[in-house]
């Protein structure tokens, strides 16, 4: 996992001497900066996401986390202040209902989602005014972080290292065999939630980047293309850090050149690699079956 | 005579508003290799599930090493039956058995080197180590559930709970199998579900049969042809059931 954060790194002053014009500018570097820091959530997070098939969870957390944007733009708060709280709120919430209460879980999560995003439209209808940025909160516009943002989404991912580091077997335990985990004493409700949490952060992280809507998809296809490759959870991590960074970098770069949405075109080069890999594979599999 | 390890009275389980169990009575004791015998859908698994603090009693007690079931997690090693797991998933033999390891460690300790010479010890006991390092998916069933039976070994569990471990192995390893249980027996305690009826009598201490209602056999007892079908509701094989070498005979727990 270390080695590919240090390769990330070291990529980028690659870019920098083969995109100097671009790179010229402050937010030019900011998006570049964003991109890799959230990789780095998104490919570890985004590998629990894959294995334990959290997609749509993920997806629940992320809609009811425009609840807390509305709130921000009504108390008139950056929108950060809101989304954390929510989405956390989110995920403990969709996780003690599905899990405790005996309500299906995509009962719950559908019930998050709408309820999430109507709290968002009503507040958002009764703040005065237009308001700004509202659509670069829905689909991402990483052209305009700022150095503050860029703080945090380090932060996020440096406590997010700290607790998989922390709970490195119980998370394997329970994402492979839950019955196993509780028989040998794990606190499994708790982990669990522990994990809903961590993608709540990296929800936050991502909404930066590619924006509510699309959230899913970064957090599970470079995990999901990098499952068929990978011999353990953490070499998975890796690649997945690897694959969201350099189709954040790709896509970046190309709604630079073609001035295009950036989050869109981050998502678009992913989901064209993801299905190119599945075409090849699904190939291969019919090449060893004739 | 010590506290028996597993006590069940009156045990009761409803799932989904159908009786699975209906008042179990049954100790065992230490040093025990019980064979739990049944059709399909007699309750051996949610029996094994009770002791493992998994499902709970509708009514009647359960106490496991005299304490509630699911509170001592580190002397009980199990093998379950199902062997559905996701098969894509990234982790490898030695990862799985290394889970073994779990109960005998706290929060946020890492595995260490003893961790990982027990669970390698454990692959070679059930003729994995080569495999060692295999991803899960790329393992046959025999060999999952191989993989699973180490991980309970690699626990050093007191009480090993067996649901159906030699169902998908080929006879070499079923007779592995059973030599290694007849080593384990020794300084373990053992439950076995099984539908070896032909060839457990001779390895096993005590036989249960369980339809619902538990069927106890003695040493010494032989389990009749007629005992036998009105179980299974077919012919089977008759379990001949010779008393081992030195054991003590325990008190009568019949409850025909
Ligand atoms: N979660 C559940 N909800 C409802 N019924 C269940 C549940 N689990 C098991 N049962 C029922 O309980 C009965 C006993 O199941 P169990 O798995 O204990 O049988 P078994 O003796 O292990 O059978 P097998 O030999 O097939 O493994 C079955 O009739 C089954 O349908
Ligand atoms: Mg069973």
């Amino acid at each position: 996992m270390w080695s590919s954060i240090a390769l990330l790194a070291a990529t980028k002053p690659i870019r920098i001497t083969a995109m100097p014009d671009i790179l010229h500018f402050e937010f030019m570097r900011n998006a570049f900066l964003a991109a890799i820091l959230s990789s780095v959530a998104c490919g570890i997070i985004g590998a629990y996401v894959v294995v334990r098939r959290l997609g749509f969870i993920s997806g629940g957390i992320a809609h009811t986390a425009f609840g807390g944007i509305g709130l921000s733009y009504y108390l008139g708060l950056n929108p950060l202040a809101g989304i954390i709280p929510f989405s956390l709120a989110a995920a403990i919430g969709i996780g003690l209902l599905s899990r405790k209460a005996r309500i299906a879980e995509d009962t719950a999560i559908g019930a998050f989602w709408a309820a999430g995003m109507s709290v968002g439209v009503i507040l958002i209808g009764l703040t005065p005014g237009y308001a700004p940025n509202l659509f670069s909160y829905l689909f991402g516009n990483i052209l305009t972080v700022p150095n503050s943002d860029l703080q945090l989404i380090l932060l996020l991912d440096l406590l997010i290292i700290a607790v998989v580091w922390l709970f490195d077997k119980e998370f394997v335990a329970i994402s492979f065999d839950e019955e196993y985990a509780r028989i040998s004493g794990l606190k499994t409700l708790a982990l669990d939630l522990v994990m809903l949490c961590l993608i709540a952060l990296t929800v936050v992280i991502m909404v930066r980047i590619v924006g509510i809507v699309m959230v899913i998809a970064l957090l599970t296809i470079p995990a999901a293309i990098a499952r068929s490759f990978s011999q353990s959870l953490y070499r998975m991590m890796a690649t997945g850090i690897l694959l969201a960074g350099l189709f954040s970098i790709a896509g970046l770069w190309l709604s630079w050149i073609f001035n295009l949405a950036s989050g869109a075109t981050i998502i678009l080069v992913a989901a064209l690699v993801f299905l190119v890999n599945a075409l090849l594979r699904a190939g291969k599999a019919r090449q060893t079956a004739c | 005579m010590t506290e028996p390890l597993i006590v069940c009275d009156r045990l009761c389980v409803d799932l989904g508003g159908a009786k699975v169990l209906d008042g179990l009575s049954l100790s065992v004791h230490e040093g025990d290799f019980l064979a739990v015998l049944g059709p399909n859908g007699g309750g051996k698994t949610t029996l094994l599930k009770v002791v493992l603090g998994l499902v709970r009693p509708t009514s009647g007690s359960v106490t496991v090493f005299g304490k509630e079931p699911g509170c001592a997690a580190g002397r009980i090693g199990y093998v379950p039956q199902r062997l559905d797991f996701d098969r894509s998933f990234p982790i490898s033999a030695m990862e799985v058995v290394l889970m073994g390891r779990l109960s005998r460690k706290k929060l946020f300790q890492r595995y260490g080197r003893q961790d990982r010479q027990k669970a390698l010890e454990a692959l070679e006991t059930t003729g994995l180590a080569s495999l060692a390092q295999r991803r899960i998916g790329a393992l046959s069933g025999g060999e999952l559930q191989r993989a699973l039976i180490a991980r309970a070994l690699a626990g050093e569990p007191e009480l090993l709970l067996l649901d159906e471990p030699t169902a998908s192995v080929d006879p070499d390893m079923k007779t592995t199998i059973y030599d290694l249980l007849d080593q384990l027996k020794k300084s373990h305690t053992i439950v076995l579900v099984t539908h070896d009826t032909g060839t457990i009598a001779r390895h096993v201490s005590r036989i249960a049969c369980l339809n619902c209602t538990l069927d106890m056999h003695e040493p010494g007892s032989t389990l009749g042809r007629s005992a036998l079908d009105s179980l299974y509701g077919y012919p089977v094989d008759v379990v001949e059931h010779r008393a081992p070498r030195s054991h003590e005979t325990y008190p009568d727990h019949r409850h025909a």
